[in-house]
């Protein structure tokens, strides 16, 4: 069996507070394999982006990782040290942010940043770091990419400025990539070309991928796995087609119908009522359970059901079975 | 059914010209940004009007200029048949805007955090000398709101929350249109349906008019009667709902169409989308879509193309 880029195992991070221990992230487990892209849906504080913050060391302080292990291709990473982390971010990880201005340098050409990423990370002399750069650039499809390298960041459109982020994310060559929202703030046909950029770059590489958003749209087209997260717990693992089209855990079923494509036709949206439970007052039980149409005595009062492996596909204790959602055909 | 809104030949340009010395020392003319160039459009009482389009197509401005909020350089826009642009009688003008109100995109930064509830809902019923006993307690519970919400401020409130409160606040003044800009995009998915379904049920019961400003076709098709789609300030298609989504016929629809992200697109190959917008200040020439566009020939790099009313389509494009 193939070996997994990176593997999360049982993951939970604390935030400690005056008011009692929050937990943004809640035994949250799941693997993702080369050329895979893991897709993490949610609404927002679902705990989504505190997951990717916690896998590449860049939690804030207070909230801190208290159990669980995150392994890359094998190796534990939860328990380095800063200094130790600097290393491997940007090395064997690449990050890409939502916003593509405030994730570049401004002070410096978009030259300088991929050279520098380079050199400090991969053995190879100035002249042959510039070349490099140049061929990522090409790669991420900049027009006349020789001429555009002592541009700064604010020349480009910001569609140009998140294929420099995606430049930079890999010019080092990592295993795996952390997208985070990459394109909620581009334009729908930009975004259309960052999302077959991405596909492109992964399938050709075997980079793993994990995608962070909240636009089941973009988890449908790109995605081939599909984690689907709910107050800092995992509700839902699977492959997407299966997810999307026959969701076992009842937020799904409710998230997927809200889209205004699944309603299609409907006069009125469906809709999930009420909203997501803030993290310091979590009901007992299953977290959904208040919001949930199909909730039993058992959900109410018993311990949250959480996924325990890969083959269990829904932290429910009653999945729905042969559910379809009416196709958006 | 009449017209309640009627923009012609709408028009608005932005100043961008650099500062007056540089001007004179580097010898460069005024510089100027076409934010909305010629657009026509009328809206019919109790239905709702969508505006399409990416960013800098417009959009915003468009609903900007028909609230008041940002004057229009040329062209007219009457409300219930009063011009309020470019008439002199003030008195008329601001009857006719009592008629309308607004509801923006980020309910975080449009409710004054120092006020309460209350005061922000009252407050445009006040202006215009309405009863306010009552008041906000009243459009709480129709938005779905309990009354002892009044007297909590704006940052107890979810964004879902503080959404239904700018509705109740734009619903105070007893308007007829409501611009909806963007209203659900700061908002997450169920959320998102909620305030929709919200939204669909007071244009009914009250008979309003929206004119919805949005980037997002999905709920544009939702929400939508009659939809305008709009490309670098231009409106470039506008037909009824059915007929756009059926036979979209502007190759900027088509593209548009096809770039937005699908539920059932697994693993879909599309024709990725050619180039991106243009530079606004400095438009091309002729169609200003003609850069990107599959069906271009010389005739689009010259000559810009008038609206033509196709079936119940009306499409600006030499070549449909």
């Amino acid at each position: 069996m193939v070996q997994p880029v990176l593997s999360i195992k049982s993951l939970v991070v604390e935030i400690p507070t005056r008011k009692g221990v929050l937990r943004p992230v809640d035994q949250v487990s799941y693997d993702i394999f080369p050329g895979e892209i893991l897709g993490i849906v949610g609404e927002s504080g679902a705990g989504k982006s505190m997951t990717g913050n916690a896998v590449i060391g860049l939690l804030e302080r207070p909230a801190r990782i208290v159990s669980g292990n995150v392994l890359l291709s094998g190796n534990p990473i939860h328990n380095l040290s800063a200094s130790e982390f600097r290393k491997i971010r940007g090395k064997k990880i690449g990050m890409i942010f939502q916003d593509p201005l405030t994730s570049l340098n401004p002070l410096l050409t978009v030259g300088e940043q991929l050279v520098e990423t380079i050199i400090e990370h991969l053995a190879v002399s100035k002249k042959e770091a510039q070349e490099r750069a140049i061929a990522a650039l090409e790669e991420v499809g900049i027009p006349a990419a020789r001429e555009r390298i002592g541009s700064y960041p604010h020349e480009f459109s910001g569609g140009m400025r998140q294929r420099v982020v995606i430049a930079l994310a890999l010019c080092a060559e990592p295993d795996f990539v952390i997208a985070d929202e990459p394109t909620t703030a581009l334009d729908v046909s930009v975004q259309a070309q960052i999302i077959a950029l991405l596909k492109r770059l992964c399938r050709e590489r075997g980079v793993g991928v994990m995608l962070v958003t909240h636009d089941m749209g973009v988890i449908a087209e790109a995605a081939d796995r599909v984690a689907v997260m709910y107050a800092g717990r995992l509700a839902e693992l699977g492959a997407v087609r299966d997810v999307l089209t026959a969701p076992k855990h009842p937020y799904t079923y409710g998230l997927m119908g809200s889209t205004p494509l699944a309603s299609r036709g409907l006069k009125r949206l469906k809709q999930i009522p009420g909203s997501m439970p803030r993290l310091g007052a979590l009901p007992e039980g299953c977290a959904f359970s208040p919001r949930c149409d199909f909730a039993q005595e058992v959900c109410k009062t018993g311990s949250s059901p959480f996924i325990a492996d890969e083959d269990a596909q829904a932290a429910c204790w009653f999945p729905l079975q042969h559910t379809k959602l009416r196709s958006s055909k | 059914m009449s017209v309640i809104v009627r923009a012609k030949a709408l028009r608005r340009l932005f100043d961008v010209s650099k500062p007056w010395l540089n001007r004179v020392v580097e010898r460069e003319p005024k510089a100027f940004l076409t934010a909305v160039a010629d657009v026509d459009f009328e809206i019919e009482e109790g239905s709702v009007y969508a505006l399409v389009g990416e960013s800098g197509s417009g959009k915003s401005t468009i609903g900007k200029m028909v609230v008041g909020l940002t004057s229009a350089t040329d062209g007219t826009i009457e409300i219930d048949g009063i011009a309020i642009t470019g008439n002199d009688q003030k008195a008329k003008i601001s009857e006719a805007r009592q008629k309308l109100q607004m509801i923006f995109q980020d309910p975080y930064a449009s409710l004054n955090p120092r006020w309460k509830v209350r005061d922000i809902i009252a407050e445009p019923a006040k202006l215009r000398g309405l009863e306010i006993k009552g008041l906000p307690e009243r459009l709480l519970q129709q938005v779905g709101l309990s009354p002892e919400d009044a007297d909590k401020y704006p940052h107890e409130f979810s964004g879902g929350q503080r959404q239904r409160i700018c509705i109740a606040r734009a619903l105070s003044s007893e308007p007829k249109v409501i611009v909806c800009d963007e209203p659900t995009s700061a908002l997450d998915v169920s959320v998102q349906s909620q305030v929709l379904n919200l939204m669909s049920d007071l244009q009914e019961q009250l008979g309003l008019t929206y004119l919805f400003i949005s980037h997002d076709l999905t709920v544009v098709e939702h929400m939508a009667d009659k939809i305008g789609v709009l490309y670098l300030g231009a409106l470039v298609e506008e037909a009824p709902k059915e007929t756009l989504f059926a036979s979209p016929l502007h190759p900027y629809t088509r593209m548009l169409f096809d770039a937005a992200p699908r539920l059932d697109g697994f693993g879909r190959e599309i024709d990725v989308p050619k180039g991106e917008i243009p530079d606004p200040i400095n438009p091309p020439p002729g169609c200003s879509f003609h850069p990107r566009c599959p069906l271009a020939t010389s005739l689009c790099k010259t000559v810009r193309p008038q609206m033509r009313l196709i079936g119940d389509t009306r499409v600006s494009c030499h070549h449909v």
